[in-house]
């Protein structure tokens, strides 16, 4: 409840700090608040809470989840240096009070007991990005992509809650635990027809959230459309606490009838592990490869929740934690390779090595652990998804998620190629002290995490 | 459906079977997929989506109501007061559109292809 309310006021404080004459105040002021929240969201631990009347549930493992998304919202913040060189048309005060109202949403997805918090949380976080895609006003791509976005996200979030209508008709609850006792005392093939409509719309809802295929059509157009830094803050931020809310459904509430969404589930799966690879290796601008790497990865962690075992809880966790550090750093580099080269192409890479070594080794960390090379993050994630899939016995969905990695590593490494092996004229770029501070600490983070995963999974 | 319940429902509701609400809010529902997915002007999708919120609300009560449950109509105050605030933002969306291109028309939409 702390964060929530933290967030809530903090947000409102950025929004008059923006009065003030000094611009300059609000990104430590912001990170700063970014760090209370994340100290304070720790409050509670080793105690399960109810808050709002019950609409409110957490423990250890949501407490971790929300502490995920709080960090990378910190680090995603702390790149965002910039935004006062916009000139007349940046508004830094409602960006960063945006970026922290909508992580209000994001810790409601997460530790929701009630399908009414599930809506309003997902309403929150959406609607924010939503602004946060279009804020590029005069650039029409970015009102392009905030439109897509716009469209499809209502679109999708009638069918959701077309869904939960239908769930609430065929148990009379809203409250998670509730529907699980319900759903219970019936076998899975004798539950109401109700219940199967609304619980396959609900999924389709959350799942065009986490931009699984075939649901993910909007993906690669609004995460390019949009300004970098907040493609950056999509991808980590969404794809979490998507991810922690349908683990949150599936196990809550409906594990007993694991037997009848398994195959659409496992359908969906294989479909976005090869909707995002596949097409991935035919881009040629870097930040659309990220956009399809993002929807790869949505696949990798359905792997996890298709097979909901003891463990899956801590894989999706540690995956969403892998993912979201090396998506900040690529997206990290990206931004200043962009500004230097005004591309988003593979080219604009070209001896990115020769003068800016640092940049380089970053964005070979992160492409390793997008990759899942061993010694990073990214591989042990992949791991226990895949340990997630060996144990329920599905070895061909483990089949496709393999081969859908090898097919990863052409396309993370092309643009590595690009950095160390290709002649280019890429001159020094200069990177402000603290944007370079935060690189070495997501990059070390990155190889701890791989060498050490225990630091994270002993926390849940 | 429902049977187990029905000693707690008035008279005067039960008049109406709950199936005739079901067909209703899942026609309206339906009319506003097809208006998302074949109209070209961004207000008129944008009125679609409307209507399938409003489908879900009329649902909501249908069931709140046989079920003389309250937290069903609960759920309606929260989509009505979201509902809102989203068309705030998306009217914002759109008018920055308008002012850019001159046109609402969604076909313009084709500045990010592969």
């Amino acid at each position: 409840m702390l964060p929530i309310v933290l967030l809530s006021v903090f947000g409102i404080v950025v929004l008059f700090l923006g009065f003030s004459k000094s611009k300059n105040i609000l990104l430590p002021a912001t990170l700063l608040f970014l760090l209370v929240t994340l100290i304070a969201n720790f409050v509670d631990w080793n105690h399960q809470y109810l808050y709002f009347n019950d609409m409110l549930w957490g423990n250890n493992a949501s407490m971790v989840f929300s502490g995920i998304v709080l960090l990378s919202a910190f680090f995603v913040v702390a790149l965002t240096r910039g935004f006062e060189q916009e000139g007349e048309a940046a508004q830094p005060a409602e960006y960063y009070g945006i970026m922290l109202f909508s992580l209000v949403g994001a810790i409601m997805m997460i530790s929701y007991e009630n399908l009414i918090i599930l809506f309003v949380g997902v309403e929150i976080l959406s609607v924010s990005i939503y602004i946060l895609t279009g804020s590029d006003k005069r650039n029409l791509r970015s009102n392009e992509a905030a439109l897509k976005y716009f469209l499809m996200g209502a679109f999708a979030t009638g069918i959701m809650l077309f869904g939960m209508a239908l769930m609430y008709g065929a148990t009379g609850s809203f409250v998670i635990s509730d529907i699980s006792e319900i759903i219970g005392t019936r076998a899975w093939n004798e539950q109401s027809q109700l219940l199967y409509a609304g619980l396959l719309m609900l999924l389709v809802g959350l799942l065009f959230k986490v931009s699984a295929a075939p649901f993910h059509f909007w993906t690669p157009d609004v995460y390019d459309g949009a300004p970098t830094i907040f493609t950056a803050y999509m991808s980590t931020i969404v794809k979490t606490a998507g991810f922690a809310a349908l683990y949150r459904l599936l196990a809550g509430s409906l594990a007993s009838l694991q037997d009848y969404w398994f195959a659409t589930l496992a359908t969906i799966t294989v479909l976005t592990l090869l909707a995002g690879n596949v097409t991935a290796v035919y881009q040629t601008s870097f930040k659309r490869m990220l956009a399809y790497s993002s929807i790869s990865h949505a696949g990798y962690l359905l792997i996890a929740l298709t097979s909901l075992t003891a463990k899956s809880q801590s894989s999706i966790l540690f995956y969403s934690l892998a993912y979201s550090l090396s998506t900040v750093s690529a997206f990290g580099v990206l931004i200043l390779v962009s500004q230097q080269q005004a591309s988003n192409n593979y080219d604009a890479f070209n001896g990115l090595a020769k003068k800016n070594p640092f940049l380089a080794f970053v964005l070979a960390v992160s492409m390793l652990s997008l990759a899942g090379i061993p010694l990073t993050a990214g591989f042990m994630g992949k791991l226990f998804v895949f340990t997630d899939a060996a144990q329920k016995g599905t070895i061909w969905l483990l089949v496709v998620a393999i081969l859908a990695s090898a097919i990863g590593i052409y396309y993370y490494f092309r643009v590595l190629i690009a950095a160390y092996f290709k002649e280019g004229d890429l001159a020094t770029i200069r990177i402000a002290p603290f944007y370079k501070v935060v690189l070495i600490i997501v990059t070390t983070l990155t190889i701890v995490l791989g060498l050490f995963p225990d630091l994270v999974l002993q926390l849940v | 459906m429902f049977s187990e319940a029905t000693a707690a429902i008035p008279d005067v509701i039960q008049q109406v079977k709950i199936q005739h609400y079901i067909f209703l809010a899942t026609a309206l529902f339906v009319i506003g997929i097809v208006g998302v997915l074949t109209r070209r002007n961004a207000i008129v999708i944008f009125m679609s989506v409307e209507l399938m919120l409003n489908s879900v609300n009329l649902l909501l009560i249908t069931f709140s109501a046989y079920r003389s449950d309250p937290a069903g109509q609960v759920f309606v105050f929260f989509i009505m007061a979201v509902a809102a605030a989203e068309v705030a933002v998306g009217l914002a969306i759109i008018v920055m559109i308008y002012r850019n291109t001159r046109t609402i028309d969604v076909g313009f939409l084709n500045k990010l292809k592969f």
